[in-house]
């Protein structure tokens, strides 16, 4: 081995804590990277290849009752591949030991054969023997939430009659991969299961035999979607079609889209900026580190190695910490990429999981390290190299130092010499003291980016559930009803108010641009499920004139006042023309609102009824749950509460976890900068401390010049370290806003607060390694080799 | 990394010749021709004139003392002559080869090829045995001893594998100079080589550098504030405030082991 090489692996040995803290800087960068697009690529590949072997429908439809004949018109449609019709149903569950009502989706399996598309991935036991009318199986989840084994039982309420029903098998579908009940935000496993019964049995029980209630299809490559679409529509137009939807609407794969979509933005978006905040600090740290080496490439100039051997030499030894760096960085990124990946697979009841290994990503994460690293070392070598090597084998001249203030001030009579050691050397170094300081507001920066989503999840909540929807219960009713169902509801034992509320979908288009949504109608004093304004004020609705989400206005390019194109999709197929009215303050999905007697007029009906808001009286909970079961006209309940607590659940499954990651290598970051910058200032100005302890100061008093230093720039770089943040989080949040879900920026307090404190901490445990140092500083062998 | 080849302007002086050319070189020729040497340092406002015009000549296999107090030069010629600094102006001519017109490379090569340094505080680098210390110098070398051969020279041959720290400060010395002749360098630049030293380990490093001067032949020039050295000089230059001032010829030089301080 040459001996420069030796000279690289005993200075490596030498600095290792160094070394070892900058490699972890470089590897929380490039561990950020891996493990999220790691992990947005595999869960991609996993849905991808999910809907491929499950066969998922491309076109959905739902229709009242459709005899069979039909399907073979449907197959006939141009483009279509292959057609799967089926009964589906909304029922209200009893489940032995739960208090509340649960809901449950009834879905038919035919009798011969597996379903043509939307096939289960059974988990345990097996499909219901034909035509028995007692044998189901029930999703996953849900089966697991209640403890569910085949041989379980439990009860609905399937068309008013009460069946008990025995669980043969737990499944998974690509169809219900997200799947939310009515009148909830995200899934909940407990009060929300998917059932699989036999055709038979449930055309039984719904009076459907030879018919069907939902048909799905599969296109041919290159079939037109919309073409279909529009056929579809026109043929189960008579038998109470609602209009057919393609995947981009199915609730589970949208819901799905929409969480892929946030991770891989959150890849786009956190990673870049953890790779480059950690190659600006390795930068930073290895130009300094370099630069203490100084005497050393005098020498090996002296002795006559040449620019480029030297230079070599040393961007070896940064190459040799920061490939350390990558390679903990790759394991690390693989390993969170896979915890991420297994969480988010379980949470989307993923059957199997693929695994994507991104060497692309290692090779990119690893050459930007590289670079970074190279250049920062380069730096100081080249400013080195320029010297005489006379001069750079001495110690830097001492530099000309300059009054803070104005010596006339007299102001340093009143600080002392330490203070004023400390004052004079932040001002003779501007530059590298700028650049310490923009290190740690980055540090206390990408914490803040990590952290922030605790109190914009809060707002979320905040104003969801209690400004928006301050209602205690929603009962949705199988069909829709009379608005004298409302009086009946009103009159059920605990509801203190109910309030009417009717749902229509429709298409709402503005120049070329078109979304389906749904359009509620709600009574114009409405105060349980209230409109609240993007000023976040309650409002009430004109007696004409539709309320849109706000994002849904950004969609389409509208504003208050402005008028969009309506197109029924339930029962009247006529086109209208309303304008807006207001925009609302939602975060999830994409809605209209009108008012109740304005949305009659346009449906020409009488007051009908969807689903009815009530506020309970939680002492007489039991009551109303026992009368709402007795109640056949209801297809599902969901509950307010229940939902909060769910949602809490899944944020802090999710976000939380997410952020607690995030926050982590943050944090790593946060250290290794700090520490670095606390370990080679003490390196830098080793020679002038030990000086200073020579001269009668004690080491508690040398190593408060020095601290007082890393308190000072720690302190400064706070909040040029929120402000980054919060810009860092405001692109963040327009990154994840879409239709599904969005959120309004708010960075509360105890966000900066708790990122500056792991700032702090970092520099509390840097001080005190640094304490150890200046304890260590050999006072006799730092000074005797110079005069 | 291997040496590359040295550059017309430094390579002719040698003519190709290996290491035995010295033998055949008349003592009269010369090694250094300094003529109006200046050197001005600006730092900030601060102008420092180093050196004022030096003319001095430099003979082969000749020992030279420099004496002079602190700040008057003595430093900043050797360092030029030794290439590891510039002239502000005036000529240096090392074998009729003008080494003002070369670039950092030409220096560099100069440097690797014809100089050994031997610094006050040794210079050495800490995490690098004695022997390895050496090899840093063989390794980009044209034609070296071995480093083993070096350090018997100086007598180290036992403690070729300490490290610097555990070695003492004359020993630290002789690992310097071991260093700077395992090239078999044409001229020997020494800066204080005892200045950190006790009379009795400064008179051995005395002892190796004469030893080196006599077996090998090269040209050694040696800086001190030690009036007492100046005896085992064939010239002793006195500088003072960036001039020569005093040149004396001893005609007949002292050992070593004659002197005392």
């Amino acid at each position: 081995m040459r001996t420069l090489d030796r000279k690289l692996i005993r200075d490596l040995n030498r600095l290792w804590a160094q070394a070892l803290a900058i490699a972890f800087v470089v590897a929380g960068g490039v561990a950020t990277l891996v493990m999220a697009v790691g992990s947005h690529r595999s869960l991609s590949e996993t849905r991808g290849a999910y809907y491929e072997r499950y066969h998922f429908a491309d076109v959905f439809a739902v229709v009242k009752r459709a005899p069979r004949t039909l399907i073979q018109s449907i197959a006939e449609i141009p483009g279509v591949a292959a057609v799967d019709a089926r009964i589906a149903k909304l029922a209200l569950l009893e489940i032995p030991g739960l208090r509340e009502p649960a809901t449950g989706q009834f879905i038919s399996l035919t009798d011969i054969g597996e379903p043509v598309l939307n096939r289960l991935h059974l988990r345990v036991g097996r499909t219901p023997e034909p035509g028995k009318a007692d044998e189901v199986v029930v999703s996953d989840s849900f089966a697991r939430s209640h403890g569910f084994a085949p041989g379980a039982h439990f009860s609905a309420i399937l068309n008013g009659r009460k069946r008990a029903l025995t669980v043969v098998g737990t499944a998974f579908s690509p169809e219900f991969i997200f799947a939310v009940g009515p009148g909830d935000i995200m899934p909940d496993d407990h009060r929300f299961g998917i059932i699989w019964m036999s055709e038979k049995a449930l055309a039984n029980a719904y009076d459907l035999a030879g018919a069907f209630s939902a048909v799905n299809l599969k296109l041919l490559p290159g079939a037109s979607e919309r073409e279909v679409i529009q056929r579809l529509d026109a043929l189960l137009d008579k038998y109470g079609g609602r209009a057919a939807f393609a995947r981009k609407d199915q609730t589970s794969h949208a819901w799905l889209d929409h969480e892929l979509d946030m991770l891989r933005n959150m890849s786009r978006t956190l990673p870049p900026i953890f790779l480059l905040v950690a190659a600006f600090l390795v930068n930073l740290t290895l130009n300094r580190l370099v630069a203490l080496e100084r005497e050393q490439i005098g020498l090996l100039k002296a002795l006559g190695y040449d620019g480029l051997a030297i230079a070599a030499h040393y961007v070896k030894l940064v190459f040799a910490i920061v490939l350390v760096g990558i390679a903990i960085g790759i394991g690390a990124g693989n390993g969170l990429g896979a915890y991420i990946t297994r969480l988010f697979g379980e949470f989307f009841r993923f059957p199997f999981l693929v695994f994507v290994q991104s060497p692309d990503l290692y090779l990119a994460a690893g050459t930007l390290s590289l670079l970074a690293a190279a250049v920062g070392a380069m730096r100081s070598i080249r400013d080195v190299l320029k010297l005489s090597p006379a001069v750079a084998m001495q110690p830097p001249t001492p530099p000309r130092f300059r009054h803070v203030l104005p010596p006339t001030l007299a102001v340093s009579h009143l600080l002392s010499q330490p203070t004023i050691i400390m004052l004079r050397n932040i001002a003779h170094h501007p530059i590298r003291a700028a650049f310490t300081t923009l290190g740690m507001a980055l540090g206390t920066a990408i914490l803040v980016v990590s952290l922030f989503t605790r109190g914009t999840m809060e707002n979320l909540i905040d104003v969801t559930y209690f400004l928006a929807d301050r209602q205690d219960a929603t009962l949705s009713f199988v069909e829709k009803r009379s608005s004298n169902v409302v009086h009946d509801v009103a009159r059920l034992p605990g509801v203190l108010a109910a309030e009417p509320y009717r749902e229509v979908p429709v298409r709402i288009r503005k120049g070329s641009i078109e979304r389906r949504i749904v359009i509620s109608g709600r009574p114009h004093d409405a105060d349980l499920k209230r409109i609240v304004d993007v000023n976040l004020t309650p409002v009430t609705l004109p007696e004409s004139g539709l309320a849109i989400s706000a994002w849904l206005a950004g969609i389409l390019g509208v504003r208050r006042g402005d008028e969009v194109e309506i197109d029924l999709l339930e029962a009247q197929h006529r086109t209208l023309t309303l304008p807006v009215a207001a925009l609302v303050e939602d975060y999830f999905g994409i809605t209209g609102m009108v008012n109740d007697a304005a949305l009659s007029r346009l449906m020409r009906e009488g007051g009908a009824v969807t689903s009815v808001n009530v506020s309970l009286d939680q002492g007489s909970a039991d009551r109303f749950y026992d009368a709402v079961k007795r109640m056949p006209t209801v297809a599902a309940i969901g509950l307010q509460r229940l939902s909060l607590a769910n949602f809490r659940a899944i944020v802090a499954l999710l976000i939380n976890t997410m952020a607690g990651i995030y926050t982590g290598l943050a944090a790593v970051i946060a250290f290794g900068v700090v520490y670095n910058s606390a370990r080679i200032s003490l390196s830098e100005r080793a020679r002038e401390l030990a000086s200073l302890r020579v001269l009668g100061f004690t080491s508690g008093e040398v190593l408060r010049i020095l601290l007082l230093e890393l308190t000072i720039l720690t302190l400064v770089a706070q909040p040029p370290g929120w402000l980054i943040g919060y810009g860092l989080a405001w692109i963040m949040k327009t990154q994840l806003a879409g239709e599904i879900m969005r959120v309004r920026l708010v960075v509360d307090q105890s966000t900066y607060v708790l990122a500056s404190a792991i700032v702090l901490v970092a520099a509390c445990l840097s001080a005190l390694v640094v304490r150890r140092r200046v304890g260590q500083l050999d006072l006799v062998s730092v000074l005797k080799t110079r005069d | 990394m291997r040496a590359a080849q040295p550059t017309p302007a430094v390579r002719a002086p040698r003519l190709g010749q290996g290491s035995s050319h010295r033998q055949q070189v008349p003592v009269s020729e010369t090694v250094f021709s300094v003529r109006g040497l200046t050197k001005v340092y600006t730092t900030g406002e601060l102008t420092v004139h180093a050196l004022r015009g030096v003319d001095l000549e430099v003979c082969e296999r000749e020992v030279v003392v420099l004496l002079g107090p602190s700040g008057s030069g003595k430093s900043t010629l050797l360092n030029i002559m030794g290439g590891l600094d510039r002239a502000s102006s005036g000529r240096l001519l090392f074998r009729g080869s003008d080494l003002t017109a070369l670039d950092d490379r030409g220096l560099t090569l100069f440097r690797r090829l014809h100089v050994g340094f031997v610094f006050q505080f040794y210079n050495l680098v800490p995490s690098l045995t004695a022997y390895e210390n050496v090899a840093l110098v063989t390794e980009i070398a044209d034609d070296p001893m071995q480093p083993d051969e070096a350090l018997a020279l100086v007598g180290l041959e036992g403690r070729m594998s300490h490290f610097p720290a555990e070695l003492s400060g004359g020993e630290q010395q002789r690992v310097a100079i071991a260093r700077a002749i395992a090239k078999r360098p044409d001229v020997l630049l020494c800066d204080e080589p005892t200045g950190a030293l006790d009379s009795k380990t400064g008179i051995r490093v005395i002892e190796a550098l004469l030893r080196i001067n006599s077996e090998l032949g090269t040209t050694t020039l040696i800086i001190t504030h030690n009036a007492s050295i100046q005896g085992v000089a064939d010239r002793v230059l006195n500088f003072a405030d960036g001039q020569i001032t005093r040149i004396v010829h001893n005609d007949q030089r002292r050992a070593a082991a004659e002197l005392s301080w």
